[in-house]
């Protein structure tokens, strides 16, 4: 029996729907509405919360990241897949962090909280769907080309162990809480779980994503580059089972208008999300994605997530990301160059 | 003559990315594909079941090397 469910193809789903259930659990539980997981949103509340930005209303350590990082390193050793390496390009991929967290901040969500999103009701869920499919078709196009951003070598197994180590380390302070780290006391950051909640929630995705090797915009890449749906089907499970969770909590919504911290800047909520999509193309995974791989040891990944803690804190120290009222101009203009970057990158990065 | 196609090390989807261009480049044939990782020997399996190939796992140290037949005797 656990042989089948460990199916690759069966494994895919059943992450799909834990990742769909929970993440609506999470957001009745306490984390905000529609907001139960979004790696992009937690990663910038951490950031908050180690006072890297002062937002007040978006400071708090969230258990969920440490929580998939850890999980994915708890799976990668019970199944002998834990492997320190690094060396593709850290500093590209550095980058192309940073503006993925900056288009993702435009948009107020990363590729799961826009499924979680569209379960909850949100159709702004559409457009930056759309973008990240645009984000794709063209990594797609470039990947075609030759795009890459160079072969990783084994490494010494302490470069795989700086980023679980970081995250055990982030989870402490998440617990202990000392007074040097920031805590919202209003706002979204002050939207959470109880930490246990959360913790568990995020180790269990972790450990089912590394297994299952899911990845939201894989998922849609893979439908242009393959025309294979292996991964995609994960994210119509996450879909599916949000929204029926949603539904049976009456967390279900349907619109554009209104929606929990969210806007309907449709041109950069689209705009926003094709930064998304081309990054994590470029990059080989989803934000989501890159916590699992940097849990396996893969310091390259690891280097994605940091691009994106400290994207967070530019994002919100110079007013780059968005609020429900809508797009920043700075925002925008901050799009624009990442776009720029990330197409620079995709076309003169080849063999 | 195998067509080699070396993805140890490189990001995804390049190791199923490449293997597709090179099976598609031939009527029938052998590509052997080398990785150096779970992950990316399951994507390439997948990929060549999917193209109706006979594929060959070999573990090589740390690595794998697999072999994939496209057509042939039936």
């Amino acid at each position: 029996m656990l042989k089948r469910l460990s199916a690759p193809n069966v494994l895919v789903v059943i992450t799909g729907l834990v990742i769909g259930v929970l993440g609506a659990l999470l957001a009745k539980a306490g984390n905000p509405p529609n907001m139960g997981i979004c790696v992009a949103c937690f990663e910038r509340d951490i950031a908050g919360g180690l006072g890297l930005h002062r937002a007040e209303t978006v400071q708090y350590i969230r258990p969920e990241i440490p929580g998939f990082l850890l999980g994915s390193t708890i799976a990668a050793f019970i199944f002998g897949e834990f492997k320190a390496r690094s060396s593709s390009a850290p500093m590209v991929r550095f980058l192309i962090g940073v503006f993925v967290m900056i288009g993702a901040l435009v948009f107020l969500g990363c590729p799961v909280r826009t499924v979680l999103r569209l379960a909850g009701g949100d159709l702004n869920g559409l457009t930056a769907l759309l973008g990240i499919a645009t984000g794709a078709f063209i990594g797609v196009l470039f990947l075609r080309r030759g795009f890459t951003l160079g072969r990783s070598y084994e490494a010494h197994p302490i470069v795989g162990w700086v980023m679980p180590g970081l995250m055990a380390g982030l989870l402490l302070l998440a617990i202990l809480k000392p007074a040097f780290v920031f805590a919202s006391e209003k706002g979204p950051g002050a939207m959470h779980a109880a930490i246990v909640v959360s913790l568990g929630a995020g180790l269990l995705i972790g450990f089912l994503a590394q297994r299952s090797r899911m990845c939201f915009v894989g998922g849609i890449r893979d439908l242009f580059l393959i025309r294979d749906p292996h991964l995609f089907n994960g994210l119509v499970a996450a879909l599916v089972a949000a929204t029926a969770t949603n539904l049976v909590l009456g967390q279900f919504k349907l619109g554009f208008e209104g929606q929990p911290v969210a806007h309907t800047n449709h041109l950069w909520n689209y705009l926003g999300m094709v930064l998304v999509g081309l990054g994590p193309t470029l990059l080989g995974g989803c934000p989501l994605r890159q916590l699992v791989l940097s849990g396996e040891g893969n310091a390259d990944a690891g280097m994605v997530v940091l691009g994106m803690v400290v994207g967070a804190g530019i994002a919100h120290n110079f007013g780059l990301a968005s609020s429900p009222k809508g797009a920043t101009p700075g925002g925008m203009v901050a799009t624009i160059i990442g776009l720029a970057a990330m197409l620079a990158i995709g076309y003169f990065m080849r063999e | 003559m195998a067509i080699e196609v070396d993805a140890r090390g490189l990001s995804c989807p390049l190791p199923v990315a490449k293997t597709k261009r090179a099976l598609e480049g031939i009527e029938e044939g052998v590509v052997v594909t080398l990785v150096d990782g779970e992950t990316a020997k399951g994507n390439v399996m997948r990929l060549a079941e999917k193209m109706g190939c006979q594929v060959k796992v070999e573990k090589v140290g740390e690595e794998y090397r697999l072999t994939i037949t496209k057509g042939g005797s039936k």
